[in-house]
């Protein structure tokens, strides 16, 4: 099953041409038609010194499947979400990223590698435009004589092109500290739309918005899962996790004890699940 | 941070929309007057107007070029200050770069070195300066208002040792040359004013235009946020601090020209001036917001009211009282602007 071939870290600089040649490659001989993972992982675990916060978790996700990732506080979702992000490195265990297994040093691979990453707390800069943030760090400049200067007018139209396929009220010139949570969710998820995710991983998206910015986050969800992104969504709120998730995985003490498909599944199944109730699904 | 998150999504779309149609239909007037920089404008315009009623003495030649070159200093290194201050940190250690920068030129010019070679040590000394208390802030991790305390009182040490705390006022065979530089004028204008607009030009526009100013002010408004985007924090936290650290060798350098000596004592207390400069023009000591026209406009107001206490035969040791009392007042100001806001 793991050949050394297709081997690939995701860390030069020339990996985007790599997988747009890969891309290619994989649509000449028709492996696109197979049922090829968005991400898979195998047996990954992680330990603190004697703290196993996962153990021999092994998990697949196809493109623009939405998984609800669920648990107890401690039960290891945050580190899994972590270790997949690239802030941990996993003890043990393997992370392919459509069929190539990848190793991160640090964040910025796994962004290279097509994962984006949507904090609990957003990770925004209030005080900048929600133009600025959707480009923070990856700015567009054009040049004047010798010098790079920064490409406003661009950057709040290519922003403005997100929001409006986003279908969010968001404008790129607004401030975000004057944003409501669910257009500081668009702003965010904008992001991930710019550097053109694979795998959208959110840490309780609507932990602490209104009910109806939940209903407008989780139409983001939706619209990432249509456009064949994949999504990680960890969440505490049985409601929103059901309304969304293509599948359950539940974590309980970094154990992975269930994966199904939600139709299959209920509320109260899940409840138990996570509690111990219920030992295995 | 969860607090204010949840502050924000309390409004309805219907009120959060009309709040940014108000925002945006304001007219340029509006819009102006809620700029903190333009009521510290007025107020200096004010003074300066009141001054020259007042007094006969304030809108001499003599007098206004005395006080456009003290404003100078103050404003040179307040741009440096507002680049801190708007990522999150503060340098308490400018006033104590200027002495070692002036006394690097000093003693090495008054060594028989010529100008080319002084210069660009004194701007060494204060880069290396300022890379040191980047080094210290951004990976050991220490807080800024320790590491530039500890460096405020090495700098001025490290000055004194340097000329045996000795008055220098012979500077080699460039002599007229260095007072020339900071004492001098070209067009009726102080040397120290043109630089100072010059460098406010240029910081003005590198905090608007560049990736830089951008990252500034990202991990100024949420340093963990720019992190997570990959923004080099650390790399960016060390330029902040030498481009403070050289503002102050700038104003070191010109500071000997115009003095045409240096003693140890060049500076001391500077670094209040210049924060409250800062402060004073829009700069939020929680980071994420500054000016630079800000700074320059906050440098001019001090100065104003300091020479106006001189002009009006009010005792100079009143100076320190008007000067804090800007500062709070300023962050006061600044306060009750986010409460309303928020």
């Amino acid at each position: 099953m793991r050949t050394g071939e297709g081997r690939s870290t995701a860390t030069g600089c020339g990996h985007g041409a790599m997988r747009r040649y890969r891309g290619r490659f994989e649509a000449a001989v028709g492996l696109k038609g197979r049922n090829m993972s968005a991400l898979r992982l195998e047996g990954v675990s992680k330990h603190f010194g004697a703290i196993h916060a996962l153990s021999d978790v092994s998990l697949s996700i196809e493109p623009g499947e939405v998984i609800g990732l669920m648990g107890d506080n401690g039960a290891g979702k945050s580190t899994l979400v972590k270790v997949i992000a690239g802030n941990f490195a996993p003890s043990a265990g393997e992370i392919f990223i459509s069929d190539t297994r990848v190793e991160f040093h640090k964040p910025l691979d796994a962004q290279r590698a097509g994962i984006e990453v949507v904090y609990q707390d957003l990770a925004i800069c209030d005080n900048l435009s929600a133009a600025a943030n959707v480009f923070l760090g990856r700015e567009l400049t054009r040049r004047i004589g010798p010098i790079q200067i920064l490409d406003y007018a661009r950057m709040r139209v290519r922003a403005g092109e997100l929001f409006a396929r986003l279908k969010s009220e968001t404008r790129p010139r607004d401030l975000v500290k004057r944003m409501s949570g669910g257009q500081r969710q668009a702003v965010a998820i904008a992001r991930a739309l710019l550097s053109d995710a694979k795998i959208v991983l959110m840490d309780e998206p609507t932990a602490a918005i209104s009910v109806r910015q939940v209903a407008e986050v989780l139409n983001l969800i939706r619209y990432l899962s249509d456009h064949g992104i994949a999504v990680v969504l960890v969440s505490h709120r049985m409601p929103d996790v059901f309304q969304v998730a293509d599948r359950i995985a539940v974590l309980r003490r970094g154990r992975l004890v269930a994966s199904k498909r939600a139709a299959d599944s209920s509320p109260e199944e899940v409840t138990g699940l996570i509690t111990g109730a219920i030992e295995f699904a | 941070m969860s607090d204010q998150r949840k502050r924000n999504s309390v409004p309805t779309a219907h009120s959060l929309a009309d709040v940014i149609d108000q925002s945006e239909h304001r007219g340029l007037l509006s819009r102006l007057t809620s700029q903190q920089t333009f009521w510290v404008f007025m107020a200096a315009m004010l003074a300066c107007l009141a001054l020259s009623l007042l007094t006969d003495t304030f809108a001499t030649e003599r007098n206004l070029f005395n006080v456009s070159r003290n404003f100078a200093f103050v404003a040179i290194i307040a741009l440096g200050m507002t680049a801190v201050i708007a990522s999150g940190g503060i340098d308490l250690s400018v006033g104590s770069a200027v002495v070692l920068s002036s006394m690097t030129v000093a003693v090495l010019m008054s060594a028989g070195m010529p100008f080319w070679i002084g210069i660009p040590a004194a701007l060494g000394v204060a880069i290396l300066l300022g890379a040191v208390n980047g080094i210290l802030i951004a990976y050991a991790g220490m807080p800024p208002f320790v590491v530039t305390l500890g460096m405020l009182s090495v700098a001025r040490s490290l000055a004194m040792v340097l000329s045996n705390n000795k008055m220098i006022y012979q500077f080699g065979p460039d002599h007229d040359l260095l007072l020339a530089l900071g004492g001098g004028s070209t067009m009726g204008l102080p040397n120290p004013l043109i630089v100072m607009a010059l460098l406010a030009g240029i910081t003005g526009f590198i905090f608007k235009w560049t990736r830089w100013g951008q990252h500034l002010f990202a991990m100024g408004g949420n340093e963990n946020a720019a992190k997570l985007t990959g923004i080099p924090v650390r790399q960016l936290k060390v330029s902040v601090y030498v481009f403070s650290a050289l503002t102050a060798g700038i104003t070191g350098v010109l500071e000997v020209g115009w003095l045409g000596g240096v003693t140890t004592n060049l500076g001391q207390g500077m670094e209040l001036s210049v924060i409250a400069a800062a402060v004073i023009g829009g700069a939020n000591l929680a980071g994420g917001v500054g000016t630079a026209f800000g700074a320059v406009v906050g440098a001019l107001l001090i100065e104003v009211i300091r020479n106006s206490l001189i002009l009006l035969g009010i005792s100079t040791f009143w100076q320190g009282a008007f000067v804090g009392s800007f500062i709070v007042i300023a962050v006061a100001f600044d306060r009750f602007r986010s409460v309303r806001q928020g």
